[in-house]
């Protein structure tokens, strides 16, 4: 017997217990009336790198919070490993968070800070001094054990914050936008530190950002939130390239829109369309759209093409501005409608058309078959 | 700037001789006094003598000054259980009640003290308030002796002195994070340890200094031992009010003047050590 295609597609939501280490189920949460999270259900896996993203104000550090025991949910349950702490205080729950404020024990010093989780669990003194130098020695800082925090730099607080909740070895660890306190450089070094801390533990981590860079480079999922609501669930390829709505393609990176209704489905599944007063072909990829259906075209920078004017195919236009990035070059692109788009180009000292000057008319097109085609979206668009 | 240069010359040389006239030129009266020969006509006479500072050991005044000590650290004891728990409750509290509850702990000291004092007499007298409503609800069938007691002076000094120990500690309360509590119980620990190892070291300083700002008045405020302990419970200040207004002896009030500002100023060293103490220890014993 084949299987139906709402079999297929429950699959992957229904995983055995050794697999989903969190589970919560309908979770919400109100602040004075306020909805900040609306019921809303979400598995975490065992061992993966997991991470919400969101603008300020989404609900991802109430999540976490409710998930540490900071908060009580108004309703639903979270499951640890199959066992309901939705009750529980956060010191008998086998999770650790790091704070955002790193959060560390200004009367202490680094080894009393990272020490504090084992002692609270009256360990032996030898064991506690044991575990907290190998701990010290996997993040570098053995040397400053005798510090107190106010003697470290943000880099190396941070390193204690992520000591001191390693220690316990938690099932989960929690990070609530640890690296947003640091500059660019250290938060690059960091996100690589945490990633192979990650891996030489195999503890799974929770991790909460607003910076999709960050979220992308560093997750084996994304949890992509917006006003309590959890938009989309995927690898950070599915969110990036198969975003589900318009707030996610725009939240993750840049994007760019025209609008288009379906004219013609070709006998390929192709769709047929006017873009800017030209006759587009797009893929349909099974979608099930229909002629009439009004969608969005949604095409990233680095999947523009800047042609010289003369060539036959793309829209014309002129560059308005021009921005060298490094590695790429960003130009916006006025369209003879008045559309803007933002196009980005690897650097290629070679392309004698690479180096358009402003106000230069130019032709624009793109990579066939790598549009992203949405239902068009009405009120909701950001 | 040259407007600016003999407006502050006049305001720094104002403060100094406030200084100079009313602490310093007073304070060295006092030690002056304290090395004379008592004298019926002119209160004092010009003629050096240790033999006040030897009254001073006389075992009367040794008891006199012990009991004013017991009741002092009593007092301060009884802020601090009273304080302690009210500011942390205070700080906790939503941030548009806070001000109210701090302005109703400043309120009384709108009023004299005195009269508060007075007040305070009022309450406890035999048939004062207290034991009228006590009678009327018939928990006790003879009014209860509760003025010229050493509780009701305790009860007095409590009552002026607490607002002295609530305030700074509730200055620290307010600037305890509340990420370190959230992280100490995220970490696996119960709420006395939490207490124990995060709450009262954080807020250690704001105790000793509430201490002291009560501990150091309640050997010296002699009106309320006047009022509310009769001729019996007399504090280190009754002694010296005594001495300068009736007895007329000015140099032993000098004297006995003296070495309570020296004790104070022991204990004022023995508060700076100890702070000392507590920021370099978290220091130092990493390690043990």
């Amino acid at each position: 017997m084949a299987p139906t295609r709402t079999d297929a597609e429950a699959a992957p939501r229904v995983a055995t217990p050794e697999q989903t280490i969190l589970q919560l189920q309908g979770i919400s949460k109100s602040f004075d009336d306020k909805r900040v999270v609306f019921p809303l259900d979400l598995d975490v896996r065992h061992g993966e790198f997991i991470t919400l993203l969101g603008p300020s104000g989404c609900g991802k550090t109430t999540l976490l919070r409710l998930i540490g025991g900071f908060e009580r949910p108004d309703s639903g349950t979270i499951l640890l490993a199959g066992q309901d702490i939705t009750r529980l205080p956060p010191n008998q729950r086998p999770v650790n968070t790091v704070f955002q404020s790193y959060a560390l024990f200004p009367h202490m010093s680094v080894f009393d800070n990272v020490a504090y989780g084992l002692r609270a669990e009256r360990r032996p003194r030898a064991e506690v001094e044991a575990r907290v130098r190998e701990v010290l020695d996997m993040v570098q800082l053995q040397a400053l054990a005798g510090r107190r925090p106010d003697q470290l730099s943000g880099g190396q607080q941070q390193r204690v914050a992520i000591a001191r909740a390693v220690i316990k070895k938690p099932r989960l660890l929690l990070l609530d936008e640890p690296l947003s306190a640091l500059d660019y450089k250290l938060r690059r070094q960091m996100q690589i530190e945490l990633k192979r801390l990650q891996r030489e533990l195999g503890i799974t981590f929770l991790f909460v950002t607003h910076d999709q860079e960050e979220a992308l480079s560093m997750s084996d999922r994304v949890v992509v939130m917006r006003e309590g609501h959890v938009e989309q669930v995927g690898t950070p390829r599915d969110v990036y390239e198969s975003p589900s709505n318009l707030f996610v393609a725009r939240f993750v990176g840049e994007i760019n829109v025209f609008d288009v209704e379906v004219t013609e489905v070709l006998g390929d599944g192709r769709l047929v369309g006017e873009i800017e007063g030209q006759c587009v072909t797009l893929p349909g990829r099974d979608r099930g759209f229909a002629v009439g259906d009004a969608l969005h075209v949604l095409l990233r920078p680095e999947d523009l093409r800047l042609l010289p004017p003369d060539r036959e195919q793309g829209f014309s236009g002129e560059v308005v501005e021009r921005n060298y990035k490094g590695m790429t070059l960003e130009s916006v692109i006025r369209l003879d409608s008045g559309h803007q788009l933002l196009a980005s180009e690897f650097f290629d000292e070679d392309d004698p058309d690479f180096d358009y000057r402003l106000g230069e008319k130019i032709k624009v097109t793109w990579v066939p078959n790598w549009e992203i085609l949405l239902p068009r979206e009405t009120a909701r668009a950001v | 700037m040259k407007l600016r240069a003999p407006f502050r010359t006049g305001v720094v040389a104002l403060i100094w001789a406030w200084m100079l006239l009313f602490v310093f030129l007073p304070n060295l009266l006092v030690i002056a006094a304290s090395f004379l020969v008592r004298d019926d006509v002119h209160f004092v006479r010009l003629e050096g003598s240790l033999q006040s500072y030897a009254r001073l050991l006389d075992p009367v005044y040794a008891s006199v000054f012990l009991d004013s000590l017991g009741m002092a650290l009593t007092t301060t004891l009884a802020c601090l259980l009273i304080g302690y728990p009210f500011a942390y409750a205070v700080s906790r509290l939503p941030a548009r009640v806070k001000p109210l509850l701090i302005f109703l702990v400043i309120l009384p000291f709108w009023t004299n003290s005195l009269v508060r004092t007075y007040a305070m007499k009022l309450l406890l007298a035999t048939n004062g308030l207290v034991n009228q409503a006590l009678l009327g609800v018939g928990i006790v069938e003879q009014p209860l002796r509760m003025l010229y007691t050493e509780g009701a002076v305790i009860a007095g000094l409590v009552y002026v002195l607490l607002p002295f120990m609530i305030l700074p500690l509730y200055a620290v309360f307010e600037q305890l994070r509340a990420d370190l509590l959230e992280v100490s119980s995220d970490l696996g620990a119960q709420p006395w340890r939490t207490f124990r190892y995060v709450v009262l070291p954080l807020t250690m300083p704001g105790v000793l200094a509430g201490c002291l700002l009560v501990l150091i008045p309640a050997v010296g405020m002699f009106y309320v031992a006047d009022v509310l302990g009769g001729a019996k419970h007399l504090l280190i200040g009754n002694v010296i009010k005594n001495q300068f207004l009736d007895a007329r002896d000015w140099p032993f009030g000098a004297a006995a003047s003296i070495l309570l500002t020296l004790a104070m100023a022991l204990l004022l060293y023995a508060y700076y050590l100890s702070a000392r103490m507590v920021r370099r220890r978290s220091g130092d014993d990493a390690l043990a």
